[in-house]
């Protein structure tokens, strides 16, 4: 007898190399920078502690039941995001397009943020830090006019890290210290995707479990900060009135979708590495549970610092104040103090009138200080950076905070590069000779290439585009697409139903939840998500904030239409995976047409998932 | 002669009164704050401080003109208050009741400031010279920028990791070419079936061999 050579596809096949790899790297991609600088932002504008209320009602009905649908499609049909919608029905092959390029446009510029994070991290190792303090100017009689006019941190942000242009259309020149930054970050991408699973697998335990150090040690910091139950109270005071206005649902909705990183491609990549028989309702649920308790988890030191921050700077107001008054009475030092301020005040007030308006006092209001909102860059590049300044060990706090912030961000770009990674694997398009590390390494090196025009001076405007435009609208129509496409395409009852396929896999009957969830409510949610999202990006004029020094109002920023050309491209971006789905159905409609019916086509009907690894 | 000094001295009071006041012309305003300078260890200021005020406006004056006919009662303090601030005006000797130009006050504090300053345990933000504008020192910048030197840190070791794994996959990947050549030399080894050492395709087809000695025999046996 002799052993058959031939060994089966499955076993070629790579595997997580334990449950917990696979748990902690899906977490890892959901848990992003935007749990981080985007969810405290939207619980401050929203009414604080009552904006959990959607929130969590999105997350029952839209998050956690996609979230399972794409768990379980990877994990039942074992291919990446392409090869799975082709083996569904060849007309949905353009929703695994559609991803793969989502997934290839956010990679992009994705790792462009992170370098920025990068240059920041580097510069932290300096004493003082760069960002403390302004540059003088030629002479040395004074600070550099546009440092001086605005603040330091915003100086070392647009200036000394970005040197934005005052225009979108004004590309400026290739930023040397960026290119570098970018070329360490994609190194750093390649060395932990250089294997596919097999090397972000072992990366994915610091990358993930990282942060939540960081957040600890922060958040027991941020405790101990004056004024940080201001901050913490502010945030949480529930203010039920705002749950009346439409917006904040769809910012709840919409927070949810982005945050859990669906319709990318890389969840459904992720699962097809499991073996059938795994409990991915479990997985899901455990997933989104996690993802959003962290979001709660890393706003409490966030708002800690704020309101530190925010305390800090009315303490500096009030001593600014006391100081002029100090100097243009010529009153002995320390006669007012910040506790009989206002009783100074209003005796002076009612005395020397006149002196007093002369002097142009600024009010200090601490919950005006609370209410300077801020999220995304402008929260880790400039408030946070800033009120790491004013801790004691500036230094340590720059370096964890921005080693933090790198690793919340490479795990997510883990899955990003496999979303973009698995199908072209599977895809007979690249040869079997090339090794997966020549694979990577060509994907990574390209990726480099074409970003390094977001290393220009306009380099940021753009990723605000990218992310405004190509990281948002068509996820939301993909998604859509998957949901329709597994439920009533596929026929839910080959899926949940007679051939019992993730009843299969989990190893239990399917709960009436998910049946309501997956055939009803969440397509419905998704529409009224997406077709209110669109009205409301229609109703602004595409407009951007650039910073321009020579702007009347600088150091506010100068609100700018874009170009036409520049909207085209934004129209393009929205559009172009969406057209992925049609284009391909359209496609495979043609090509079926011009052969002649071909009885060995598998219908859709036939499939199961015990069927696919026998 | 009594007289004559009484006389003398009013007039130089009331000149210095004339010389010295708030906006004079030449006179410049000073600003001391001690106690957010030195806290707890703040020292009282009096006249005693006024006078070594003085002789270090004198001292700076001497050192800027070179000539040593500036005198500490060339400099006229005027309305102390309690903040600290006050006015202040120097004197030219030579010249009958005149101020030395501002200009020239300017530029002998603004080359002993730092004199000035340690002489009082102050800075440039504590001890204000209202209409002189300090120099102000650059932040200290190394010769290599910080940064470059950790991210040259950083990138060796990416570098290392990479080249590391992708010899690690090369090995990875000859071993397992070897061993599939191996197993294939030991398949072709058992798929040849023998029959008595000798390959069954040289005896012609399937093993066994059916021997005509015993077939022949057969009708030996007696049937039943």
């Amino acid at each position: 007898l002799s052993a058959t050579p031939e060994i089966s596809k499955e076993d070629d096949r790579p595997k997580w190399d334990n449950k917990f790899q696979y748990i902690l790297s899906c977490i890892g991609f959901a848990v992003g920078l935007g749990n981080v600088w985007r969810f405290p932002y939207l619980c401050q504008i929203h009414g604080g502690g009552a904006f959990l209320i959607p929130y969590f009602i999105a997350l029952l009905f839209e998050g956690i039941p996609l979230l399972h649908l794409e768990l379980a499609l990877g994990q039942c049909l074992r291919k990446g995001s392409i090869g799975a919608w082709n083996t569904i029905s060849p007309y949905l092959g353009g929703v695994g397009v559609g991803t793969w390029v989502v997934s290839v446009l956010v990679s992009l510029y994705y790792n462009t943020v992170l370098t920025w994070v990068m240059w920041y991290l580097i510069n932290s190792f300096q004493e003082p830090l760069p960002w403390s303090a302004c540059p003088l100017n030629e002479n040395r009689t004074g600070f550099n006019e546009e440092c001086y006019e605005s603040t330091a941190v915003n100086y070392f942000w647009y200036r000394k890290t970005l040197n934005i242009t005052p225009d979108i259309a004004e590309s400026g020149t290739l930023q040397w210290w960026l290119i570098l930054c970018l070329a360490a970050c994609w190194a750093i991408v390649y060395l932990c995707t250089i294997r596919g699973i097999e090397t972000t697998g072992k990366a994915i335990y610091v990358t993930a479990i990282f942060p939540y150090l960081v957040l600890t040690i922060f958040l027991i910091q941020g405790l101990t900060l004056p004024g940080a139950t201001d901050g913490l109270i502010y945030l949480f005071t529930p203010n039920l009135n705002t749950l009346k206005n439409p917006r904040v649902w769809l910012d709840a909705a919409t927070q949810i979708f982005f945050s859990l990183s669906l319709a990318f491609g890389g969840l459904i990549a992720f699962a097809s590495y499991n073996p059938s028989k795994n409990d991915c309702e479990k997985d899901a649920v455990t997933v989104a549970i996690v993802n959003s308790m962290t979001s709660l988890y890393a706003s409490i030191p966030v708002f800690s610092v704020l309101g530190f921050k925010a305390t800090t700077a009315y303490w500096d107001c009030l001593d600014r104040n006391i100081i002029s008054i100090i100097n243009e009475f010529d009153l002995p030092e320390e006669s007012i103090m910040q506790q009989n301020y206002t009783t100074w005040i209003s005796f002076l007030n009612s005395s020397y009138p006149e002196k007093i308006a002369g002097l142009k006092l600024k009010s200090c209001d601490l919950q005006e200080f609370l209410d300077q909102s801020v999220s995304g860059t402008g929260l880790a590049f400039i408030v946070f950076t800033q009120a790491i300044i004013l801790m004691p060990g500036s230094q340590a706090w720059a370096i964890l905070f921005f080693i933090m912030l790198f690793c919340l961000g490479l795990s997510s770009m883990f899955g990003n590069i496999e979303g973009v990674f698995t199908p072209l694997l599977e895809l007979r398009i690249i040869p079997k000779s090339i090794p997966k590390e020549l694979l990577s390494g060509i994907i990574c090196l390209i990726s480099f290439l074409i970003a390094l025009c977001f290393t220009l001076g306009s380099g940021s405007y753009w990723i605000d585009i990218f992310d405004r435009y190509a990281g948002t609208v068509p996820l939301l129509v993909i998604a859509f697409f998957e949901v329709i496409g597994v439920v009533y395409i596929y026929k839910i009852k080959n899926f949940i139903g007679k051939s019992k396929d993730v009843e299969w896999m989990t190893g239990r009957k399917l709960n009436l939840y998910w049946q309501i969830t997956w055939r009803f409510i969440s397509p419905l949610l998704l529409l009224i998500v997406f077709l209110a999202f669109v009205t409301l990006q229609m109703q602004k004029p595409p407009s951007y904030p650039a910073w321009n020094p020579k702007y009347e109002g600088f150091p506010m920023k100068e609100e700018k239409v874009y170009p036409p050309w520049v909207r085209a491209i934004c129209v393009l971006l929205a559009a172009l995976p969406c057209v992925c789905v049609p284009l391909v159905a359209l496609f495979q409609l043609v090509k079926r047409n011009h052969r002649s019916k071909d009885p060995s086509l598998v219908s859709p009907e036939v499939f199961s998932c015990q069927g696919a690894n026998s | 002669m009594l007289r004559a000094l009484l006389f003398t001295l009013s007039v130089v009071a009331i000149a210095h009164a004339e010389l010295c006041k708030p906006d004079a012309q030449n006179a410049f305003k000073v600003r001391i704050s001690i106690k957010t300078a030195l806290g707890d260890n703040a020292y009282a200021w009096d006249a005693n401080e006024e006078y070594l005020f003085k002789a270090m406006v004198a001292f700076a004056m001497r050192r800027y003109s070179s000539k040593s006919t500036t005198q500490i009662s060339n400099v006229l303090l005027c309305n102390v208050t309690d903040r600290v601030s006050f006015w202040f005006v120097v004197t030219d000797s030579s010249k009958n009741v005149t101020t030395v130009p501002g200009s020239e006050v300017e530029a002998a504090i603004r080359m002993n400031r730092n004199r000035i300053n340690s002489a009082f345990l102050l800075s440039d933000k504590t001890l204000q010279f209202l209409k002189i504008t300090s120099t102000l020192s650059p932040p200290v910048e190394p010769s290599t920028p910080v940064w470059l030197i950790v991210f040259g840190v950083v990138l060796c070791l990416i570098v290392a990791g990479i080249v590391f794994l992708i010899f690690s996959g090369i090995q990875k990947h000859k071993k397992k070419n070897k061993e599939s050549t191996e197993t294939e030399n030991l398949e072709e080894k058992v798929e040849v079936t023998l029959e008595n050492g000798i390959p069954c395709e040289a005896l012609d087809l399937k093993p066994g061999h059916i021997n005509g000695v015993f077939a022949a025999d057969d009708e030996r046996f007696t049937s039943l």
